[in-house]
């Protein structure tokens, strides 16, 4: 611990910690004693209540602690609801995306001061909520990393009002990006040729999320919990769509909400190039990328590797070793605003071994 | 040699104090433990979030989940001083003459010493209180800074601008500065008198816990492998000093500290429950409690300065007497 001292204000240069790093930047908690934490975003109206107290009243076995902004006009019937003021709270590290959710950070302590009374956390966001300090929450706050994992983020859509939203405020562009799952209800309301046309623009802004459609927020559970969306072993395997960039998806996409989507896709990689070029990336276009995915093939590495990120926050690690009927091949997801798709592609490519 | 007596409880605690001569151990689960002729028990809150002993040391002050302040009595009484409703009381302070403030949300409330309840609120949520040593006077730990209030008053509240989220606040005992601790692992002081800055970084966790020496004379602190203790005697506080560094371990962190009430001694307790005293002048150290099942949480000297009652994550509790 050299070098702590006080100092008076403008005698030492500001602090920078590296938030880039490239490996996890703790030692990985035991997820077995990591409490799950779903979080469930969606415009006022999309049904989140509604999902919510299904989810709280079908029989699973399972108890939840729920952290709420506002109570709506539908009440929540759980026996641990703790409200909180949303605070976003700007890391002061120099790094405007460096957001987290102060709120969230003392309650999800609170609760973990008395774990046995609960299984799993919920937290419901405000409909204008934006979902990056959510999840950053889970990633940068030690205390909440060592005691929680962050699940999936599950975003509620109104099939019927979306084309609207996405029109008239960036938050529900954000949301659809930000979502591992998204809920499209009330599909009651709208016509077949309807519904394909909103799936295309989800798919469009978020082509990596799972898509289910529902009514009265009637989704199989199974799909919205325990998705493990930000588990590295897990987040890449248990999602058919993800990175399967078929070829209709392969360009890119820039939708109304100024939302884009970039899939790339490579070879094997030069782990000496891969790696110097994605954490550049990240640090560069971090606060305009909303979340990023990715399998990379590393030349002579019997395992495959695993990226994910959400702004300026990257993880990696190996996953598992590459089957022999799998191509090897690199592909990775970035989802963002004003992102240079063709710098983007051509840098990507050049880190090929 | 110090001896340990251990109690063992079963909730996370969150403080531990004397009243009189009583140990009292407050727990996560809203019961607050105390050892007065055999082991005796009573419910607070229902979920207990802070707690804090009155400054004339007969009562603890108690604030939950259920939205109530409470305060105990040595007898184990429990009297309720305010309601809020649903939302969680998460900070809590004692001031003089029976003053208390606490948090909840956005709002600093204020309980006078003539029963009066004042709210005082805040754009941003209200992360720490506490009082200044004189005067009523509150700091509130905020959103890019701290904000002073002169609560029987109506006057304009003093705010004190640093960038980043401040999650605790303490006065030092003379009143001269006031430090803040930091989501970014730093502690930030306020000369008062001229408002100058302090910035104390370094630390490679927030720090959680700090406690002012005898006569105010250093500040310890959280939040590293060793115990953090900054100079506060000079006028300008810590700036272009170096802290002294105690009980350094290689292999956990300092989750709480507490000074000797009299001489210039620092007790430690480490994320794996040990707990030692560290003298400041030769930084001398004497094991006081070997490693436990979790984190020491919360550790508070007898007005003696003979015995400690701590309590760890893990509903470790108990006595440690230093003279043996």
């Amino acid at each position: 611990m050299a070098g702590m001292r006080g100092v008076q204000i403008g005698s030492m240069a500001t602090i920078s910690r590296g938030q880039t790093a490239l490996y996890p930047r703790l030692p990985m908690s035991d997820p077995q004693t990591q409490i799950p934490v779903t979080v469930l975003t969606g415009y006022l109206g999309a049904g989140k209540t509604t999902l919510l107290n299904r989810i709280l009243s079908e029989d699973h076995g399972k108890r939840y602690a729920v952290i709420v902004n506002e109570f709506g006009e539908i009440g929540i019937d759980n026996d641990l609801i703790v409200e909180s003021d949303e605070e976003i709270y700007e890391m002061n590290n120099g790094c405007i995306c460096c957001t987290v959710r102060g709120d969230l950070i003392r309650t999800v302590e609170g609760l973990m001061r008395r774990p046995g009374r609960f299984d799993a956390i919920l937290v419901e966001t405000t409909g204008l909520a934006d979902p990056a300090p959510v999840a950053q929450t889970f990633f940068m706050d030690d205390d909440v990393r060592a005691k929680t994992r962050l699940d999936a983020v599950v975003t509620l859509v109104d099939a019927k009002h979306l084309p609207l939203r996405l029109k008239d405020s960036h938050e529900a562009a954000e949301q659809i990006a930000f979502a591992d799952v998204v809920v499209l209800n009330k599909i009651d309301l709208v016509t077949e040729d309807e519904l394909r046309q909103v799936e295309a623009s989800i798919r469009s802004i978020n082509p990596a999320a799972r898509i289910h459609r529902a009514e009265r927020s009637g989704v199989d559970l199974a799909e919205v919990l325990d998705r493990g969306a930000f588990d590295l072993k897990r987040a890449v395997d248990n999602d058919p769509h993800f990175l399967d960039a078929d070829d209709e998806h392969a360009h890119d996409h820039t939708h109304d909400s100024g939302v884009t989507s970039i899939s790339l896709r490579g070879g094997e990689m030069d782990p000496k190039k891969f790696f110097p070029w994605i954490e550049k990336t990240t640090q560069i276009d971090g606060p305009n990328i909303l979340r990023l995915k990715g399998i990379i093939a590393i030349k002579d590495d019997a395992e495959r590797y695993v990226v994910q990120g959400v702004h300026m926050i990257l993880e990696g690690d190996h996953q598992r070793e590459w089957r022999e009927e799998e191509k090897r091949e690199s592909r990775l997801v970035l989802i963002g605003r004003d992102l240079d798709a063709e710098r983007l592609r051509r840098t990507f490519e050049a880190c090929q071994a | 040699m110090p001896t340990v007596a251990p109690l063992d409880l079963d909730s996370h605690c969150i403080a531990t104090a004397w009243l009189d001569d009583t140990p009292h151990f407050a727990l996560a689960d809203g019961v607050v433990h105390r050892l007065d002729n055999g082991h005796k028990q009573v419910e607070a809150n229902d979920g207990l979030l802070a707690a804090t002993r009155t400054l004339d040391g007969k009562a603890l002050l108690t604030a939950g989940e259920d939205g109530r302040v409470c305060k105990i009595s040595p007898e184990g009484g429990v009297e309720t001083l305010a309601e809020i409703g649903r939302k969680w009381v998460t900070s809590l302070a004692a001031g003089p003459q029976g003053a208390v403030a606490f948090a909840t949300g956005r709002i600093a409330h204020v309980l006078l010493p003539d029963a009066k309840e004042k709210k005082l609120e805040h754009p941003r949520s209200v992360e720490g209180v506490a009082f200044a040593p004189k005067g009523l006077r509150i700091a509130v730990a905020r959103y890019n800074g701290a904000t002073l209030h002169f609560p029987a008053t109506d006057g304009k509240p003093t705010e004190l601008e640093w960038a980043g989220a401040h999650t605790a606040v303490t006065f030092s005992p003379d009143g001269n500065f006031l430090v803040t601790a930091m989501q970014e692992s730093a502690l930030h002081g306020w000369k008062l008198s001229d408002g100058k800055h302090m910035r104390m970084s370094g630390y490679p966790a927030k720090v959680k816990s700090f406690s002012w020496s005898a006569k105010g004379k250093w500040l310890a602190s959280s939040g590293a492998p060793a115990a953090i203790v900054w100079p506060f005697q000079a006028k300008d506080g810590p700036m272009g000093k170096a802290p002294l560094e105690l009980g350094t371990r290689g292999d956990t962190m300092v989750t709480c500290v507490a000074c000797h009430p009299d001489s210039d001694i620092l007790a430690i307790g480490y994320g794996d429950g040990m707990v030692i005293a560290a003298r400041f002048a030769d930084q001398k150290e004497v094991l006081l409690r070997r490693p436990g099942k979790g984190a020491v949480t919360a550790m508070a000297w007898d007005s003696a300065g003979q015995r400690i009652a701590f309590g760890a994550e893990t509903g470790e509790c108990g006595i440690i007497d230093i003279s043996g």
